[in-house]
């Protein structure tokens, strides 16, 4: 296996609605990731789409929509999609482009427009449920989450205080985020916990937010990087795991799938101790709770720690465990395959020292990026290294 | 060190809201979808229905991995072999988690709190059952732990499908534990 390197990331804003379609907002993020890698469409030799449910956009075969903004006609090209794992799996496919040889550049975009779906992106969620168990009780996906969270609070005894510091932190974080969608200079955990409850424990705050965007990363093979850079960002390990879809018949407070997909990762990385040896993550936040849910699954603590560790400031960005400095999915916005933006564009730029007021203090070596995703199954997991 | 540019650089997009669409201040088109599916539902889940229409939950028993599983199918996907006999079991279990729901399938805000949660049936391996309404309590009363019963629907309006349960209540029993 080659070794393999991240040499350009891009991304659009994220909004509820952009004016844009999917092909223009894949357009907007390739492009940015050519210029800062310093290439043309010439260069890449395949691409990876990564875009999550078809009903959203209410265009099906979404992957071949979006090739003509992908820099894709002519070339090698796949869609990948793994429901909210995407946003990290995609660039996983992106790095065994390069990895097995049969590429020196790869592109990976990921792209979702939510906002076209009417009355709301939640209505494309029920076509997700298990036709004949769930679908006749008429279920918000909102409640998977809500019965997730309520486990591992009620497992653990974690108050809600404690998890409300995640959305505060977050959207804190985004305020340094040129694309967030719902950056907050002055949230306060009395905010989140006063704001609308939406199904107990999951209030308004908790939650992040349906937005558009794209995101694009370049992937470039060991043998061709030193044309294009002289301080490689290198993809040091990647791990992904998939849990029965029988999610009635698992216990919900502990992402084990996650687990399995960290200590792939880091088995590739060789870290042995995560906590020690990883410098920063960007766990998928698209609710506060879950950012701790999987610090946990990714092994940087013991389980019910997390929220602990949050309260004692360890995942502030200038804390020992930088935890979303991006401002996650609770503070740039959730357009479910273009969060790769804050896990994995993320990493890239702050390992670079190129992340401006996002910037984590004590030059980080290594961060690693998750997503997770389908019904509480998916674990992806990607670990960069300077 | 120098300075770097900070990234990304831009933030290429143009914002626009719901508004913008009803004011037909930009150009936009409408789809509506019609399509309607039927599904055949295979021997597992086509017997659960049944005997749901019964009054009575049943699972199937994996011999290899001696695990009752409710939801029934027909193949373990522990052991990946066939499973190895109907097992029924009792109507009553555990309240494993749950929510309070103001909100409806479109995320529609409702006044009155749908209860909802995952129930793990009795006779059942650990953890194994359903979501399903729960009812015939305030919802301050409900709680991780809490062993409740099927409220079946009058045999003649039961139609082989989830809701022949009504929801989960309260298992009333003799020196039983209040919260």
């Amino acid at each position: 296996m080659r070794d393999v390197a991240v040499i350009g990331g891009g991304m659009t804003l994220f909004r509820r609605r952009l004016k844009e379609t999917g092909k223009e907002l894949s357009y907007l993020a390739s492009k940015m990731a050519m210029e800062e890698a310093g290439i043309d469409k010439k260069d890449i030799d395949m691409v990876v789409m990564g875009s999550a449910p078809d009903a959203f956009d209410g265009v099906h075969m979404k992957g071949d929509y979006l090739i003509d903004g992908s820099a894709a006609a002519g070339k090698p090209y796949v869609r990948v999609f793994t429901g909210g794992g995407t946003g990290v799996f995609a660039p996983i496919a992106g790095w065994w482009h390069v990895a097995s040889g049969v590429a020196d550049i790869a592109l990976v975009v990921a792209e979702e427009k939510m906002g076209s779906c009417y009355p709301h992106p939640q209505t494309a969620f029920r076509h997700i449920w298990d036709p004949v168990l769930d679908r006749p009780l008429h279920p918000n996906l909102v409640w998977l989450f809500a019965m997730e969270m309520n486990r591992y609070m009620t497992r653990h005894g974690i108050k809600k205080e404690d998890i409300a510091r995640v959305a505060v932190k977050n959207k804190r974080n985004a305020v340094g985020h040129p694309c967030a969608q719902l950056a907050d200079p002055n949230i306060t955990v009395e905010d989140v916990l006063n704001s609308e409850m939406m199904a107990w424990p999951v209030q308004r705050l908790d939650i992040s937010p349906p937005s558009d965007g794209a995101s694009a990363l370049i992937f470039c093979s060991e043998d061709k990087v030193r044309q294009f850079t002289d301080d490689p960002i290198w993809v040091a390990g990647c791990g992904w795991t998939i849990d029965s879809t029988m999610w009635t018949n698992r216990d919900l407070y502990f992402p084990q799938y996650v687990a399995n997909a960290a200590k792939m990762a880091y088995k590739m990385a060789r870290i042995t101790n995560p906590p020690k040896e990883i410098d920063f993550a960007e766990p998928y936040d698209p609710f506060d709770y879950k950012e701790l849910h999987h610090m946990e699954g990714l092994l940087l603590c013991k389980k019910g720690e997390a929220p602990i560790l949050t309260r004692e400031g360890v995942t502030q960005r200038d804390g020992d465990l930088p935890t979303c400095p991006s401002g996650g999915l609770l503070g740039v916005g959730n357009p479910i395959a273009a969060t790769m933006g804050q896990k994995v564009c993320e990493l890239y730029w702050q390992l670079s020292g190129k992340a401006g007021k996002r910037q984590i203090p004590g030059d980080p070596r290594t961060g690693v990026g998750q997503a997770w995703g389908d019904i509480m199954q998916m674990g992806t997991v990607i670990v960069l290294r300077r | 060190m120098a300075k770097k540019e900070a990234y990304p650089k831009y933030a290429p997009g143009t914002h626009v809201s719901t508004k913008d669409i009803v004011n037909k201040k930009i150009a936009y088109t409408w789809w509506e979808p019609e399509v309607q599916y039927s599904w055949s539902l295979g021997p597992a889940m086509s017997r659960f229905l049944i005997e749901l229409k019964n009054g009575k939950i049943v699972g199937r028993k994996c011999n290899t991995c001696r695990r009752v599983i409710v939801p029934p199918r027909m193949f373990c996907e522990h052991c990946f072999g066939p499973t190895d006999e109907w097992v029924t079991l009792k109507d009553t279990g555990t309240v494993e988690t749950y929510s309070i729901s103001y909100l409806d399938a479109d995320a529609r805000r409702i006044k009155d709190p749908i209860l909802i949660g995952v129930i793990s049936i009795d006779g059942a391996a650990p953890l194994h059952g359903f979501m399903h309404y729960f009812g015939d309590m305030k919802p301050e009363d409900l709680h991780i732990g809490m062993k409740v019963k099927a409220v079946w629907k009058p045999e003649k309006e039961r139609e082989g499908a989830i809701t022949d349960i009504k929801y989960f209540a309260p298992l009333k029993k003799k020196g039983g534990r209040k919260k």
